[in-house]
């Protein structure tokens, strides 16, 4: 059977991994292949890498990062950030990336994730769906858009059906309101979004223990992503890999 | 001397990651799209391509087609990988109208409704005995299809998702992977490397 997967997130603007990674032992923690090679070391499942670059610089700079990344890495590598129409998936495919996030631009275009799914199979075309609940609400969500800025309306719910409906293979759902509060993820998201969809789903958003890794994959999660208690140094992926073995999940060791 | 090795150019296929890990073997993969080198070529990998109908066309377009059948049933050290370890096979559910390299009989199905489609993430690959190239331990898959069954004069790897399916064919310095050797970390380099010590002395 399939293994519960572990995935280290890095943001990367301009070439550099952003928002501090603190390693020990690494001459620059601020370099994407030093960093790869080392959750790669580690364990980790497969990598995602986020281009938060604002500018068309940034961008190309970006495509570059992902070739020299993938020279070294034998796992594999999500990338997402700026991808507005399917040309801008195939050149980050041809760098050398696996699977491409869309986000943003899908929502106010859905017919990109069918673009990207036509071309280049289901396999590669992960939608990222930021959600946020919905003031008052316990249980319904909405999409939110441009990091935050924008609540759509629109139910994350519905939204998630539509976009495996138009060829999604996975789906990378973050919890608006955990993401970066290190409260956990939210499960109740979790469990009504893999209620809907057959496609696998990566929990984003609210890390902080090993427990709440357990508990997402209980409610419905199929893999987990994190960035700052491994970028803070405070859990490695091989240590949480053996929780997750104790807890009698499927583990790759 | 580096290996030299022939990745057949699909078009929509992803080839940085397949370069890459051959490269970090040590072998010297070029990217082909002719017949003559698909017949020649030291080694020869067929990687992974969109639909089972797109990766058959472009086979036939680039003219390859009849080259590869017949380095394979030949024994040349041959490496299909995902969508080309499928298109071994008659057909497939994925594009009923196509026709496969038709080496292997049988056709390639959709998972089960139960199971997460596509298979995202790492499965248990159990080796089958007497095995040089397989060995046991975890591959990455990215698939909605898989096959069932093969011809017994090939060695059948197999793991379970929605219960089991091939994983992968050896025959000789043939082999064939439903998973991706290059993304499959030190496992899928020595699975690689391992490929490469069969074929040698095998090839042209």
């Amino acid at each position: 059977m399939l293994t519960s997967r572990i995935i280290p997130c890095l943001d990367v603007r301009d070439g550099r991994v952003v928002k501090g990674v603190r390693f020990q032992g690494l001459k620059d923690a601020g370099c994407p292949v030093e960093l790869a090679k080392e959750y790669e070391a580690q364990g980790a499942d497969e990598l995602v890498f986020l281009d938060v670059s604002a500018t068309p610089e940034g961008r190309s700079t970006h495509r570059h990062t992902v070739s020299e990344v993938r020279a070294q890495l034998s796992i594999p590598m999500t990338t997402g950030g700026g991808v507005r129409v399917a040309d801008d998936a195939a050149l980050l495919l041809e760098a050398g990336a696996d699977k491409v996030g869309v986000n943003t631009a899908a929502v106010s275009n859905p017919q990109l994730i069918s673009d990207i799914a036509n071309r280049f199979g289901s396999q590669c075309a992960v939608v990222a769906i930021d959600a946020a609940l919905i003031d008052g609400s316990e249980d319904s969500w909405e999409v939110v858009t441009q990091s935050g800025k924008n609540r759509t309306g629109k139910s994350a719910i519905a939204w998630a059906k539509e976009a495996v409906d138009r060829g999604a293979g996975e789906i990378l759902l973050t919890s608006w309101d955990r993401d970066g509060t290190r409260s956990g993820y939210d499960l109740a998201l979790l469990r009504a979004i893999s209620d809907v969809v057959n496609v696998p789903i990566i929990a984003s958003g609210g890390a902080n223990e090993p427990l709440h890794l357990a508990d997402a994959l209980r409610a419905g999660a199929d893999a987990v992503l994190a960035a700052s208690i491994f970028h803070e140094g405070d859990y490695t992926v091989g240590q949480l890999k053996e929780y997750l073995r104790k807890e009698k999940f499927a583990i790759r060791l | 001397m580096s290996s030299s090795v022939a990745i057949v150019r699909t078009g929509v296929a992803n080839t940085a990651s397949m370069v890459a890990g051959l490269r970090r073997v040590g072998a010297d993969p070029q990217l082909c799209e002719d017949a003559e080198t698909v017949r020649t070529a030291p080694y020869v990998v067929l990687p992974g391509v969109g639909t089972f109908g797109a990766g058959i066309a472009s086979l036939k377009r680039m003219g390859v087609d009849e080259a590869l059948k017949e380095r394979i049933q030949s024994g040349l050290p041959t490496l299909a990988v995902c969508v080309g370890h499928q298109l071994l096979f008659q057909q497939s559910e994925e594009s009923p109208e196509a026709e496969g390299l038709n080496i292997i009989e049988g056709s390639i199905q959709g998972f089960p409704p139960e199971v997460t489609c596509p298979q995202l993430g790492w499965n248990l690959v159990t080796a089958p005995k007497g095995a040089r190239i397989f060995e046991s331990g975890y591959a990455y898959f990215a698939n909605s299809f898989r096959a069932l069954h093969a011809d017994p004069d090939w060695k059948m790897a197999t793991a379970d998702h929605g219960g089991e399916f091939i994983a992968g064919l050896e025959r000789g310095a043939v082999v064939t992977a439903q998973f991706h050797p290059e993304l499959s970390g030190p496992w899928g380099l020595s699975f690689f490397t391992r490929w490469l010590e069969v074929g040698r002395g095998r090839s042209s």
